[in-house]
C-alpha cells in the first residue's frame, strides 16, 4: 500500500477508535448510538442466523436491476443525444436541473400504478441514476479526440465499429465516472425507496428495528449497507485508476 | 470550399490546384498557415470529398471513402491510449482479417524498424511524444501503403527530434518504395526530406512553384550543411515571406470582420 494509503487508513481507524471510546465511556449515550464493535458483532450474528438474508437478496437484486438498466439505458441515451446537437441543447437545462427534484414525491404515483412491488423501488433506483451516467457518457464522448474518428476512417470502419473499436474505449475513463455514480444512486434510489414504504428489503428492515428501537439490528444493517456500497465503490475505484494508469502514465 | 456556417460566409479553402505525383517520390507541400494544406492532404486521402475537380489514386477515383493502399500519419496522437504498443500497430491487419503468424511477422518487423521492439508491451502514456509519433507510423506501415500521408507528423516535436525523425522518415521511404507526400509548415524539413516540394500561396491555397532538390536518394540530416540547402531553403521562402504576409493579414482581417459583426 502507498503512504497515503496507509495514512488514509490510519485516519479511518482513528475515527472508529474515537467513536468507539465515546460510546463506551459515556459521552454518546449508548442508547443513541452502539460501539462500532458490537455493530460489527451483531452484524455477525444477523449474517449467521440468516434472519437479514431476504431482505439482503431483495435489496441487492432491486439495486443490481437499478444498475444495470441505467447504465445501459445511460448509454444509450448519452450516445444518441450526443449524436444530435440540437437535442442536446434542448436537453441541457433539463439536465442541469434533474437533481434538484425531489424524486421521492413521485414514489406513491409509482406504487399506485405498479402496487407494492419490486418495480416502483427498480424505477426509483433507476430513475436516479440514468441520467449521471446519461451525462457522464456524453461528457466522454465530448472529449475523444476527433483524430481518432479520421483513423477509423482510414481503416474503413463501419459507424457501429468505430463506436465500439475507438469512441468506448477512448471514453472510458469519463464512462467509470458514471458507473460511480450509478453504484451509489441506484443504491440510494432502491433503499430510500424501501424505506418509505415496502413490505421488505434491507430499508424496510432499518426503518422497522428503528421503529422498534432495535438498535442492535439497526446499526447492524446500516454497517452492513455502508461495507457494501464502500467495497464496490473502492473496486471500480481501483479499476479505474489501472486504466488511468494505461491512458495518462500516472 | 466549406459549407457557411451561421453568420459566415462560404470559406474558399483550396485551390484550384493541380499535382500529380510521381511514384516512389518524396514530395512536401509547404505553405503559410491556413492554406489548406491539410483539406488538401484530407482530399487526396478521400477524408474529404472536393466541391469541385477530382483525385484520383492509380487511376481510380478517390469518392467517399480512402481507398486500399493509402496511409495517413496526423499531426495530433493518434495512438490508442488502451492498447499496447504491439496492439497499436496490429489493429488494422487484425481488423483486415491478416493471419496470426503474417500480422506477427509484419508488425515485429516495423516495431524493429522504428525502433519500437524494447517496448512493444508498453502503452502510449508511458512513451515520448516522438515514440508516440513512430507507434502511428509503425501502425501505418504494416498495412504496406503505396501512398503515405504525413500531416505535419513532427510539428508537435522539438527541432534536434524532428530532424531525428525525419531521417527515419528517409530511412523508411527507402525501404518501402512507397510514394510521400508530406505536409509541413518548417521549410528546412521540406527542403531536407523532399525530391520536389509544393509552395503554396495563402488561401485559397494554390501551389506557386514546384522546386526540384535533385537530391541523393542515400540522403539525410546532414545535407543541412549542403550549400544547396541554404539554396533550396531561400527560394522556397522567397514564394513563402509575401505569402505568409498576406495570410496573417487574413487572419487579422476576418478577426476584424468577427468583430466588426458582433458590435452591430
Amino acid at each position: 500500500m502507498s503512504r497515503i494509503g496507509w495514512i488514509r487508513l490510519a485516519v479511518l481507524v482513528a475515527l472508529v477508535a474515537l467513536l468507539e471510546i465515546l460510546v463506551r465511556t459515556g459521552r454518546i449515550p449508548y442508547k443513541t448510538m452502539l460501539p462500532p464493535s458490537e455493530m460489527l458483532t451483531a452484524l455477525v450474528r444477523l449474517l449467521a442466523a440468516g434472519t437479514a438474508t431476504r431482505d439482503i437478496v431483495q435489496t441487492l437484486t432491486c439495486v443490481a436491476a437499478a444498475l444495470a438498466s441505467s447504465v445501459v439505458a445511460g448509454f444509450g441515451l448519452g450516445v444518441a443525444i450526443h449524436r444530435v446537437p440540437r437535442l442536446r441543447r434542448a436537453l441541457e437545462p433539463f439536465f442541469a436541473t434533474y437533481y434538484a427534484v425531489p424524486f421521492f414525491i413521485f414514489y406513491p404515483v409509482l406504487i399506485a400504478i405498479f402496487d407494492l412491488s419490486l418495480l416502483p423501488i427498480i424505477l426509483m433506483g433507476f430513475a436516479f441514476a440514468v441520467i449521471a451516467m446519461c451525462i457522464a457518457t456524453i461528457n466522454g464522448l465530448d472529449r475523444v479526440p476527433r483524430v481518432l474518428a479520421k483513423v477509423a476512417r482510414i481503416h474503413r470502419m463501419r459507424e457501429f465499429d468505430t463506436a465500439l473499436l475507438m469512441k468506448l474505449p477512448a471514453a472510458a475513463p469519463h464512462l467509470f465516472t458514471g458507473l460511480k455514480l450509478c453504484v451509489a444512486y441506484s443504491f440510494i434510489g432502491v433503499i430510500a425507496s424501501e424505506f418509505i414504504l415496502a413490505p421488505s428489503g434491507l430499508g424496510h428492515a432499518i426503518a422497522y428495528a428503528y421503529n422498534d428501537f432495535d438498535n442492535r439490528t439497526m446499526y447492524a444493517l446500516m454497517l452492513f449497507v455502508m461495507v457494501v456500497v464502500i467495497t464496490l465503490n473502492m473496486l471500480l475505484h481501483g479499476w479505474e485508476q489501472r486504466l488511468l494508469k494505461r491512458w495518462e502514465g500516472r | 470550399m466549406y459549407p457557411a456556417l451561421a453568420g459566415y460566409r462560404p470559406v474558399h479553402a483550396l485551390g484550384p490546384v493541380d499535382l500529380e505525383l510521381r511514384r516512389g517520390e518524396f514530395f512536401a507541400v509547404v505553405g503559410p498557415s491556413g492554406c489548406g494544406k491539410s483539406t488538401l492532404l484530407e482530399v487526396m486521402a478521400g477524408l474529404q470529398a472536393p466541391s469541385e475537380g477530382r483525385v484520383s489514386f492509380e487511376g481510380k477515383p478517390v469518392a467517399g471513402q480512402v481507398p486500399d493502399g493509402i496511409g495517413v500519419v496526423f499531426q495530433e496522437d493518434a495512438s490508442f491510449p488502451w492498447l499496447t504498443v504491439w496492439d497499436n500497430a496490429a489493429f488494422g491487419l487484425r481488423r483486415a482479417g491478416v493471419a496470426a503468424a503474417e500480422i506477427a511477422r509484419r508488425v515485429g518487423d516495423a516495431l524493429a524498424f522504428m525502433g519500437l521492439k524494447d517496448f512493444q508491451q508498453a502503452y502510449p502514456a508511458q512513451l515520448s511524444g516522438g515514440m508516440r509519433q513512430r507507434v502511428c507510423i509503425a501502425r501505418t506501415l504494416v498495412l504496406q501503403p503505396r501512398l503515405i500521408l504525413l500531416d505535419e507528423p513532427f510539428g508537435a516535436l522539438d527541432a534536434q527530434t524532428r530532424l531525428l525523425m525525419g531521417d527515419e522518415v528517409l530511412r523508411l521511404w527507402r525501404r518501402t518504395g512507397a510514394t510521400i507526400l508530406l505536409i509541413t509548415h518548417a521549410l528546412d524539413e521540406a527542403a531536407m526530406l523532399s525530391d520536389r516540394v509544393g509552395v503554396m500561396s495563402a488561401r485559397p491555397g494554390r501551389f506557386l512553384d514546384l522546386v526540384e532538390t535533385h537530391w541523393s536518394r542515400e540522403r539525410d540530416s546532414t545535407i543541412v550543411s549542403d550549400a544547396r540547402f541554404g539554396e533550396v531553403t531561400a527560394r522556397l521562402w522567397h514564394h513563402l515571406r509575401g505569402e505568409s504576409l498576406k495570410a496573417m493579414g487574413q487572419s487579422g482581417a476576418s478577426v476584424a470582420a468577427r468583430t466588426g459583426r458582433a458590435g452591430t
